[in-house]
């Protein structure tokens, strides 16, 4: 009899770390101590702890172990399983992730700094196995709305939770379902978006590992709202291990009759097919998408009209966010009141977020709207580093703000993130140090946002392209007196002309970090002063008398740049230096300097 | 030019066909143009053409599509791709140096192939392992906290 | 139905409008003209450069009045402070990515761009940076590429794609990097283009040009050696005017020989007499074969881009095609044959010049199977465009030259030669003349006037000897694909096709006047007048039948013998093969 129920996330951090590989040493000493039969092993989705990874959990008890090695392992098996004593040295400090854990539904505790509500099962569940899903309520809500509701009251239930799209602008989820349920036609469509483009975020991809069933079942029940009859998944190529388990997944709710002609027995048909994007970021904005799935390239045309009014086929087209799906079963089956009492006033229920940058706990959070990002950064994420200053936190992706210090206590939800200069974002948080220049990292997505351009409207393609090379110019120390009135002419021009969202939102990492940071900005344009140290242009390494000739250095450089002089003392070849920092690093003698330009203007001339 | 393997063909073709009495076919372009890219390793400029003719859709609508999308190649690829994560976190913790170190190493610019066609350098987006950032992956396999040192040492356990 | 009207706001002042327009289409008709630049109303809405931004009260952003939809109590702004610095941002950000070439550039002084930049006040610059660097595709015999000079407007790729469904241009990569070009950036040449030059018409800048042969034909014309002749299309009188500032409609082909005599030439020669000819030789062979000779429906063969799109798009109907020469070629076959022994001239010493409103013909005179005895028939074709320029060039006064009239023999033409030029001209001159080859009696009621118009497919109906004569006439390649596709599934419903390749037929060729400062290219209203224009040539004639022209008459005495005889075989007819890379006709797929 199956007494244990050991499980490995297979998230991408604990595989790289070798988490399948420790699932056979598992198998193997199970089978010397001889209690093989007890113990059930299963994969899970990403349990968001991907610092602490290779992560296993054992059941009963909820146990977690973290940072475990091939080694370990034995030890940890023989301990919990057969002396029944969990071996405390691996278990992981729990309390930053784990303790608020929304397992059983309506068991919620609302006064944690976590609560998983799209993230409910991910770690918990076998993702690869329907009837875990059907164990944890799966499927409940669509039999609920299909025996006892009609469309109107679904949408209706929807608009009532206070539920908004997920996926950065939180246009409300149930007046989009109105809007194409009030469209009279005999095709419509509704659209999982998958194509998760931020960089430095993995929400979805963990949701759909982790829980695909959920999104499913939130799209059945959106398409049942809204007529459509056809639904597709748009995910990105890049995540197989996603779209294996969604193609799974779709089969066996197939064979469920959960999707296909007469789900459970009613009249109500429906299927869903999956659709590959193929890299490229625009084609999150909604008319991209669904240009995307035509077959077409991924431009945005104008709106209106809306998609849901005329979008794929040129048919009424609902289009959600994975996360905004996966919250639907749960707001049916527990009610929009439960769901509206989480949150803010106008933000309600939870978000999720990929914590990452420079942070102890990176991975991905699970929080109620209202939490405030001191809270997410310091008491879920651990704070920064090494000790370092805390700089600003990055939230939006490339079409966010970086927040400083001043707006730590600042609530998220959409319009106080908004408020405060950045956006909710899909949820990529990222975590700056002060380490990291501010105009470098404007730089940085501006490139992005530049590369992924669609090259359709005036301001992103050409407006962008201009900000990057002025950017650019300031990071190499060539910034002029007026670049930073023209990179807001621009960024304010772009803003408001371009065609869609992409443009719209690609110059507010510069923006806000002008904003924020503008005596950043003066240093590198007028003093030629980067004060992280980042901008290649504006320091050098330099090699001073502390030097005892160990030549470590000149082994570590990569392009041959240090050489001995004949009086042993190592010297740096500026011109061959290419700044990667790896001679600092090394050098053990604090021999080398670190030596940043700084010209005072007014005494050169 | 060589000539372009019709069993290939074949199973591309074949491919095409299992959309043929779906509505809207010539919509899953994309996916065939996947289907095409695992079976020749890249868009050749003959496939193309082929998959003109028996989708029905212009060429210059192929292409714009074909080099529209980052994951399409253009060029026959090495044997192993290096593809460098430049996500924000992998961003943040240095992955700039890495690109660069890659790039004096093998002497090649993003979306390059080195002369003796071993390696291909592609640039990505966030290859969703942010907690072991920076990252590189090469092939299917991802090598995570990465150094300018470490990437080069890891290049050098390909090249025997 | 009636419409019904909403009140919208622009600038402060109330207007009411009809309901179901974009905020440009108000805005137009209220007197208010939003710059704009990818906007063209023949295709679709684009909202790519964002020029034509306005501000609507309550909207956080600005919008695209070109796609905008009004609605009722809308409050539009059109040129607030920060709407007029956006605007001239945004056009000085395409020009920091364009070649400053202005003085050397073939549009200069005739640029949508240029204008633009002027308009918006562009005086001096904040934002430059790198200029993208293509090379300029040369391949073609007929349309030159610029990338440099693209700015993406994307006109060229939805006309090609939309209006003329030839499919040739994409836009291609993406970003800053995007690029305009055929499939796999092959040379123009080897594309499926079909020379049609529409894209040059739309382009608001120099990004597409004709081949330009003003130099050369400028070096020849003072060759001793040859015996200069021009010949000029019936569109060309119709348009060229516009290029020296006279309204469109005006018909000046007494001005363009007087001019083209100052230039150099020996003989100037009208293509409305090779007209004439062809339809002798097309109305015979339709006769022939409604005689149960040949296939039907007989489809006409004088549009150059139709017959290389037939032959790569459309093969199968190979056989529909008639056989006759474009009256280009007919023209050019003459002057090498029967002209030059009527002047008793080695063909060799004979400088064959077209003059035409099409840039296709350029692509024509270089078929090797329309060669007369290994010469080319037509040495050099020059466009309207290209004509006009060198009458300026050389400083000739075409406003108030005093005309000359066609030289002969080759010079009178009838009143079904001018109509040639109008989309269902050719229709309507074969069948005043077919009637009357048919049943020996004249077409009294010459005027048929369902074949007249821009409506994109016309059908018309004939009675001969009491038989029905079924007809259509398609114009612009789009509409030429649905006519094919509607005869492929009823082979039995029309008799006779007319196909043009332009919109509008010949007057609205490739090769005619760009659209002046206040009209748009291909409108409607301007290709009405250059009809209209022909049309009146016709009324004003006495002979308006192509067999009553006595100079045809006279060369098939002298020299052909009779319509479809053995000499009309050898110089006036043709044949034509199956051409790669084949066509695509697409059924789903939009451009984008």
């Amino acid at each position: 009899m199956i007494r244990y129920v050991i499980t490995l996330c297979d998230g991408p951090s604990c595989m790289q770390k070798k988490s399948k590989e420790l699932q056979e040493i598992i198998e193997k000493q199970l089978d010397n101590l001889g209690v093989r039969q007890k113990v059930q092993i299963n994969l899970s989705g990403c349990l968001g702890m991907c610092a602490k990874g290779p992560v296993m959990v054992i059941n009963p008890g909820y146990t977690i172990y973290g940072n475990i090695s091939e080694k370990d392992v034995p030890e940890i098996i023989e301990s919990h399983i057969v002396k029944k004593k969990p071996l405390a040295k691996f278990i992981v400090d729990q309390d930053h992730l784990f303790n608020r854990f929304y397992r059983v539904f309506g068991d919620v505790n609302f006064f944690g700094k976590q609560m998983r509500i799209v993230l409910r099962n991910c770690g918990i569940i076998d993702p690869e196995n329907i009837n875990d899903y059907l164990s944890v309520r799966g499927y409940e809500a669509l039999a609920k709305v299909l025996t006892d509701m009609s469309p109107k009251d679904i949408i209706a239930e929807i608009k009532k939770s206070g539920l908004r799209g997920r996926g950065g602008a939180g246009f409300p989820t149930g007046f989009k379902w109105e809007l194409a349920a009030s469209e009279e036609s005999l095709e419509k469509y509704i659209i999982c978006n998958a194509d998760e483009g931020d960089p430095g975020a993995f929400m979805d991809r963990s949701t759909i590992e982790g829980d695909p069933h959920t999104v499913i079942e939130g799209m059945i029940i959106g398409a049942y709202a809204v007529g459509a009859k056809k639904g597709i998944i748009y995910i990105r190529a890049e995540y197989p291990l996603a779209i294996k388990r969604l193609e799974k997944a779709i089969n066996d709710a197939r064979q469920h009759k959960f999707l296909g002609d007469d789900i459970l027995g009613t009249k109500f048909c429906f299927d869903i097919e999956i659709r590959l994007g193929a890299g490229a970021f625009v084609c999150g904005e909604e008319t991209a998408l669904i240009h995307s799935i035509e077959g077409s390239r991924g431009m945005p045309r104008p709106r209106p009209p809306f998609p849901s009014v005329s979008g794929l086929f040129d048919k009424p087209t609902v289009i959600n966010n994975v996360e905004t799906l996966a919250n639907i079963p749960v707001i049916i089956l527990d009610g929009a009141k439960w769901f509206s009492s989480i949150g803010t006033e106008k933000s309600k229920g939870t978000k999720v977020f990929a914590l990452a940058g420079k942070i102890n706990n990176t991975g991905l959070v699970e929080v109620p709207m209202g939490t405030t990002l001191r809270q997410i950064i310091y008491d879920i994420g651990g704070g920064i580093p090494n000790n370092k200053k805390f700089k600003a936190v990055q939230t939006g992706g490339p079409s966010g703000g970086c927040l400083p210090e001043i707006y730590l206590d600042t609530k998220i939800d959409y319009e106080s993130l908004l408020a405060a200069g950045s956006i909710m974002g899909s949820g990529g948080m990222i975590v700056i140090d002060e380490d990291s220049c501010m105009v470098n990292i404007a730089r940085f997505f501006l490139e992005f946002t530049q590369n992924e351009s669609c090259g359709k409207c005036t301001p992103c393609r050409e407006g962008t392209k201009r900000m990057f090379e002025i950017l650019t110019r300031i990071t190499q120390g060539k910034g002029k007196e007026g670049d930073i009135e023209k990179l807001e002419r621009l960024g304010n021009m772009i803003k408001k002309s371009s065609l869609c969202g992409l443009g719209q939102s690609a110059p507010n990492p510069v923006l806000s970090t002008i904003k924020n940071f503008r005596e950043e900005y003066i240093e590198h344009i007028n003093y030629k002063k980067c004060r992280a140290g980042q901008c290649q242009g504006l320091f050098n390494f330099e090699i001073n008398e502390k030097c005892i000739g160990c030549g470590v250095c000149k082994k570590v450089c990569p392009n041959q740049a240090i050489f001995a002089s004949p009086k042993s003392k190592y010297q740096i070849i500026q011109d061959k230096c290419i700044k990667c920092g790896l001679c600092f690093k090394v050098c053990k003698f604090n021999a080398i300097n670190k030596i940043l330009k700084e010209v005072n203007l007014w005494k050169r001339n | 030019m060589e000539m372009i393997d019709n069993k290939k063909i074949g199973i591309l073709k074949d491919h095409i066909k299992s959309f043929s009495n779906k509505p809207h076919p010539e919509s899953n372009l994309i996916a065939i143009l996947h289907k095409a890219q695992e079976l020749f390793g890249y868009l050749d400029k003959d496939v193309m053409n082929e998959i003109a003719l028996f989708m029905n859709i212009p060429r210059a609508h192929i292409w714009g599509v074909a080099t529209f999308y980052h994951f399409f190649r253009l060029k026959p690829q090495g044997k192993h791709s290096i593809s460098i994560c430049l996500g924000t976190a992998c961003y943040v913790k240095g992955a700039s140096e890495i690109l660069d170190m890659i790039k004096s190493e093998l002497k090649i610019d993003i979306g390059e192939t080195t002369q003796d066609g071993l390696f291909t350098l592609i640039e990505t987006r966030c290859l969703g392992a942010c907690g072991l950032a920076p990252v590189i992956m090469i092939d299917e396999k991802i090598y995570g906290n990465i150094t300018p040192k470490k990437a080069i040492e890891i290049l050098k356990t390909f090249k025997k | 139905m009636e419409k019904k009207l909403v009140l919208v706001h622009i600038d402060d002042r109330p207007y009411q409008v009809e309901a179901g327009q974009t905020i440009m289409q108000a805005a137009d008709k209220l007197g208010y003209h939003i710059p704009r630049l990818c906007y063209h109303p023949k295709i679709s809405i684009e909202g790519a450069c964002r020029v034509c931004i306005v501000e609507v009260e309550g909207m956080k952003n600005f919008v695209a009045s070109c796609a905008f939809p009004i609605a009722d109590g809308m409050k539009i702004r059109t040129h607030t402070k920060e709407l007029r610095t956006a605007r001239r941002d945004i056009v000085e950000l395409i020009l920091d990515n364009h070649p400053e070439d202005c003085h050397t550039c073939e549009r200069d002084g005739i640029c949508e761009l240029q204008r633009l930049a002027y308009a918006m006040g562009l005086r001096h610059r904040h934002f430059e940076g790198e200029k993208k660097d293509y090379e300029k595709d040369l391949s073609s015999t007929a349309v030159i590429r610029d990338p440099n000079k693209c700015i993406l407007c994307g006109r060229c790729v939805r006309i090609c794609s939309e209006v003329q469904k030839v499919n040739a241009l994409g836009h291609a990569y993406r970003g800053f990097k995007t690029v305009v070009m055929p499939a796999y950036d092959m040379p123009f040449k080897d594309s499926v283009c079909t020379t049609c030059g529409q894209c040059i018409n739309v382009c608001p800048t120099a990004a597409f040009v004709e081949k330009n042969y003003t130099q050369e034909l400028f070096e020849k014309l003072q060759d001793k050696k040859f015996v200069k002749i021009a010949q000029i299309a019936p569109s060309v009188r119709a348009a060229i005017g516009e290029a020296f500032g006279f309204p469109p409609g005006r018909a000046m082909h007494l001005e363009t020989v007087a001019c083209l005599k100052r230039l150099g030439f020996d003989y100037v020669f009208d293509t409305q007499l090779t007209a004439d000819l062809t339809i002798m030789e097309e109305a015979s062979e339709f006769l022939e074969r409604l005689g149960g000779k040949g296939k039907l429906p007989m489809i006409t063969s004088c549009s150059s881009a139709w017959m290389k799109y037939m032959e790569q798009f459309c093969p199968d109907l190979i056989e529909n095609i008639s056989t006759c020469k474009s009256p280009m070629s007919m023209m050019g076959a003459l002057l090498k044959s029967y002209f030059a022994q009527k002047i008793k001239k080695n063909p060799t010493d004979i400088l064959s010049v077209a003059v035409m409103c099409c840039t296709a013909k350029k692509y024509e005179a270089a078929r090797p199977e329309l060669e007369i005895d290994s010469l080319r028939a037509v040495d050099i074709v020059v466009t309207t465009r290209e004509i006009a320029w060198m009458i300026k060039s050389a400083g000739i006064d075409f406003v108030n030259i005093k005309g000359e009239q066609f030289d002969e023999p080759l010079g009178i033409s009838s009143g079904a030669g001018a109509i040639f030029g109008a989309t269902g001209g050719v229709m309507e001159a074969a069948i005043r003349t077919a009637y009357e080859l048919y049943t020996g009696e004249t077409l009294m009621d010459i005027e048929l006037n369902d074949l007249r118009g821009l409506s994109g497919i016309k059908e018309g109906k004939i009675n001969i000897d009491g038989k029905e004569i079924r007809v259509a006439v398609a114009h612009g390649l789009g509409n030429a694909s649905e006519l094919l596709s509607i005869i492929r599934k009823d082979p039995d419903r029309f008799h006779f096709i007319e196909i043009m390749g332009c919109p509008g037929g010949c007057i609205g060729g490739g090769g005619q006047p760009y659209a002046g400062s206040n009209s748009i290219p291909l409108d409607e209203e301007c290709l009405r007048k250059r009809a209209q224009a022909l049309y009146d040539i016709d009324r004003g004639k006495t002979i308006r039948r192509s067999h009553e022209n006595p100079d045809v008459q006279k060369i098939y005495k002298e020299f052909l013998g009779r319509p479809l005889g053995a000499l009309s075989h050898k110089y006036l007819h043709t044949h034509y093969k199956p051409k790669e890379p084949r066509g695509i006709i697409p059924e789903e797929i939009k451009a984008r």
